[in-house]
């Protein structure tokens, strides 16, 4: 299948290695994949803030770029939800088939779970490792089963949970709350830091306490600004994206 | 940049041992109601339910109000109608001046909060007294409440034993919540019988009846709406329900959403007034018509004020409710906070991660994060700097060689940055926590330099 990698602004500039891994990860699951180096940002940062004239500029631009592809994957939940959930009431498109260039954006675990059916990559990662869910990915995409949700809704298990579930040595262990979200938030955790680094200390401690090595995600952002915290207050488990235990493994923590 | 919620969140609760203490006692409330959400079989199907009449009603509130007042008038209450706060506190006033009443018992309501009706009252005189518990705890202290379900959650027992020594007269050093609550219901159980008239609020109001629907766990509202000979009741213009038959649809959701029970312990249905009383309804508007005008934002009109969102917002948790400053705090607050509280209220739809727990927990399935995304793109009142900062970063980030440039200097200041050095602007990042380090190259510089090297 061809893929077109989608990676965004921060991860080019902060995480140049999630975007190799990401690379790896999915010629290693059969995929022919394409990247256009002309492509910068997807908006979201400027969505959240409420600066919705330069989002939508920016996501008129992202789409254009992406026009051609059959499918769209990238390393970041919320990036991917901003394309597939907020392009639309942005009024971002113009093309005819904008509606459907969206739905064809996925995030890396769930392309690789739900529309390739692939849960094993062989990958090897022997250490204990902790999910931060995120919320983009949980609600509003859909990536498994948020714990607000009562009987009667529609459950499928995280693909993130079920390709971790997959990798050789690893052991998954579960945290209190398991979806709290972990304070980043995008503009939030610059307005509001004095709640951001509450409640990123609060999922750390929650993460430490269940005996994690490592806590991994589909959002970058939410792992720097916990690694962030981490090093800050000296303790707590390493961050590592999710794409680099698929593609193979990490150093000691 | 800082904002002003994030100071006051920081002076609410100071301590880490506040903070563990009021996230824990939130999060319980959480907990109880999962537990009770997952006792239902069609909880998904019930929520469904709720929201859909929820908007029918606000799409035909026009018409339900008006056969709603007609019921409510053949039933034998009195109805007016309120366009704002002033028009509510003078409507009331004027009903308690004209039978001469002085002292008023009140159970709760958000609306009277969210009015001013208390100081009003107070300023001509009248003792108004509050009967909720944790209202009249509140009350004692003089503070506002810092929760819509648990007014007082901000308040350890020792607070309230202290407040009640100093008010009540209670033993000095006691504080078992069993018997303060004794103290308190003695001293509520005087006020009620002395009382010349009874104000509260309404959970629902059900069209097809006239009748009002109180829900309480204490049954203040059932003593000080049948003691006294007068009624003045208190309602939201989007309280409505249209049928009886809806009333179980809410019922089943709204207690286990709030506390995790699987109803509350009184559930009155009150259709026109007791036995030689007098009803009044007062229906407030109060900047709901606006609302229900802005399609981005109506749907906060189906709130039944279960407080599930605050429960579960892991900022509400983390900074009380008295940070937001308004009467309703946590999401749905912040929510409303635009449209009924001016500047202070515009700050607040800033003040979430959006991490969409809200939505999630929502009984009527309010689209929580979603208006408040929409709130901050209806946004005016930035800063000049602020517009600026934008339109750059977003002239940089719509060429991948200006962002190159852009990075190139940012690799001659990053190392900078990361001392804490005065007029930072990297500061509001690392009140918090560490740069992440700047990689030597970014992915698209490395992709480059891997096409060139392999001669595609």
């Amino acid at each position: 299948m061809n893929v077109s990698l989608f990676v965004p602004c921060y991860v080019d500039q902060l995480a140049p290695e999630v975007a190799w891994a990401t690379l790896r990860v999915l010629e290693r699951a059969g995929c022919r994949v394409h990247y256009d180096p002309a492509q910068t940002c997807c908006g979201q940062p400027f969505l959240n803030l409420g600066a919705r004239r330069e989002a939508k500029r920016l996501a008129e631009r992202h789409l254009a770029r992406f026009a051609e592809a059959d499918a769209v994957v990238c390393p970041s939940a919320s990036c991917v939800a901003t394309v597939r959930r907020r392009y639309a009431e942005l009024g971002a498109g113009g093309a005819p088939d904008a509606e459907r260039q969206t739905q064809r954006t996925f995030e890396l675990g769930e392309f690789l779970v739900r529309e390739l059916g692939q849960t094993k990559l062989g990958a090897r990662f022997p250490y204990r490792v902790a999910l931060l869910q995120s919320c983009h990915g949980l609600r509003e995409l859909g990536l498994g089963t948020p714990s607000e949700h009562g009987p009667g809704a529609a459950a499928e298990p995280s693909p993130a949970d079920v390709l971790l579930a997959a990798v050789e040595g690893l052991e998954l262990v579960s945290a209190v709350r398991p979806d709290e979200c972990c304070g980043f938030g995008g503009a939030f955790s610059v307005t509001h830091p004095e709640l951001s680094g509450r409640m990123g200390r609060a999922r750390l401690r929650a993460f430490a306490d269940a005996g994690a090595d490592y806590v991994t995600s589909s959002d970058l952002s939410c792992l720097l600004h916990l690694d962030g915290i981490r090093r800050r207050e000296g303790f707590g488990p390493r961050a590592i994206h999710l794409a680099e235990i698929l593609a193979n493994g990490a150093p000691a923590p | 940049m800082t904002a002003a919620f994030d100071r006051r969140a920081r002076a609410n609760l100071p301590s880490r041992g506040e903070l563990a203490q009021h996230d824990a006692a939130v999060w319980d409330l959480r907990r109880r109601r999962d537990v009770a959400a997952a006792a239902v079989p069609d909880w998904e199907a019930l929520r469904e339910r709720a929201a859909a009449i929820k908007a029918y009603t606000l799409d035909h509130l026009d018409q339900l109000l008006i056969v709603f007042e007609a019921r409510a008038r053949a039933a034998g209450a009195h109805v007016h109608w309120a366009a704002d706060a002033d028009a509510l506190c003078r409507i009331v006033s004027e009903l308690l001046a004209a039978r001469g009443a002085r002292r008023v018992v009140k159970s709760k309501s958000m609306l009277t909060e969210e009015c001013g009706l208390n100081p009003h009252l107070a300023a001509r005189g009248i003792e108004v007294i509050d009967t909720d518990l944790g209202e009249r705890i509140v009350q004692l202290a003089g503070e506002p409440p810092s929760h819509i379900i648990v007014p007082a959650i901000h308040k350890t027992r020792r607070e309230v034993g202290a407040l009640f020594h100093r008010t009540m007269g209670t033993p000095r050093g006691e504080d078992d919540p069993e018997r303060l609550t004794r103290y308190a219901r003695a001293d509520l159980r005087r006020r009620f019988l002395a009382a010349d008239a009874g104000i509260s609020g309404a959970n629902f109001a059900v069209v097809e009846s006239g009748s009002l629907v109180l829900v309480t766990n204490e049954g203040n509202a059932d003593l000080g709406t049948s003691l006294p000979a007068l009624h003045v009741a208190c309602l939201g213009i989007e309280k409505l329900v249209p049928a009886l038959a809806d009333l179980p649809v809410f019922l089943r959701l709204l207690a286990r959403s709030a506390t995790g029970q699987p109803i509350s312990a009184y559930t009155t249905l009150l259709t026109g007034p007791r036995p030689g009383g007098e009803l009044h309804i007062v229906l407030v508007d109060n900047g709901r018509s606006a609302l229900l005008a802005d399609p981005a934002q109506r749907g906060a009109l189906a709130c039944i004020r279960c407080g599930a969102c605050l429960n579960t917002c892991p900022v509400y948790r983390r900074a009380g409710g008295h940070a937001y400053g308004t009467v309703i705090p946590g999401p749905i607050g912040s929510v409303l906070g635009p449209a009924v509280a001016g500047a202070l209220g515009a700050e607040l739809p800033q003040a979430s991660s959006l991490c969409g727990s809200c939505t999630a927990v929502c009984p009527v399935k309010i689209d929580l994060h979603g208006q408040l995304l929409a709130w901050r793109g209806a946004r005016r009142d930035r800063s000049r700097a602020e517009r600026a900062l934008i339109a750059s970063a977003g002239f940089v980030l719509r060429s991948p060689l200006r962002v190159a440039l852009a990075r190139a200097a940012a690799r001659v200041v990053w190392p900078l940055l990361g001392r804490r050095l005065r007029r930072n602007p990297a500061e509001p990042w690392l009140a918090a926590r560490e740069l992440p380090p700047l990689p030597r190259s970014s992915f698209r510089a490395q992709w480059q330099k891997r096409v060139e090297s392999s001669g595609e």
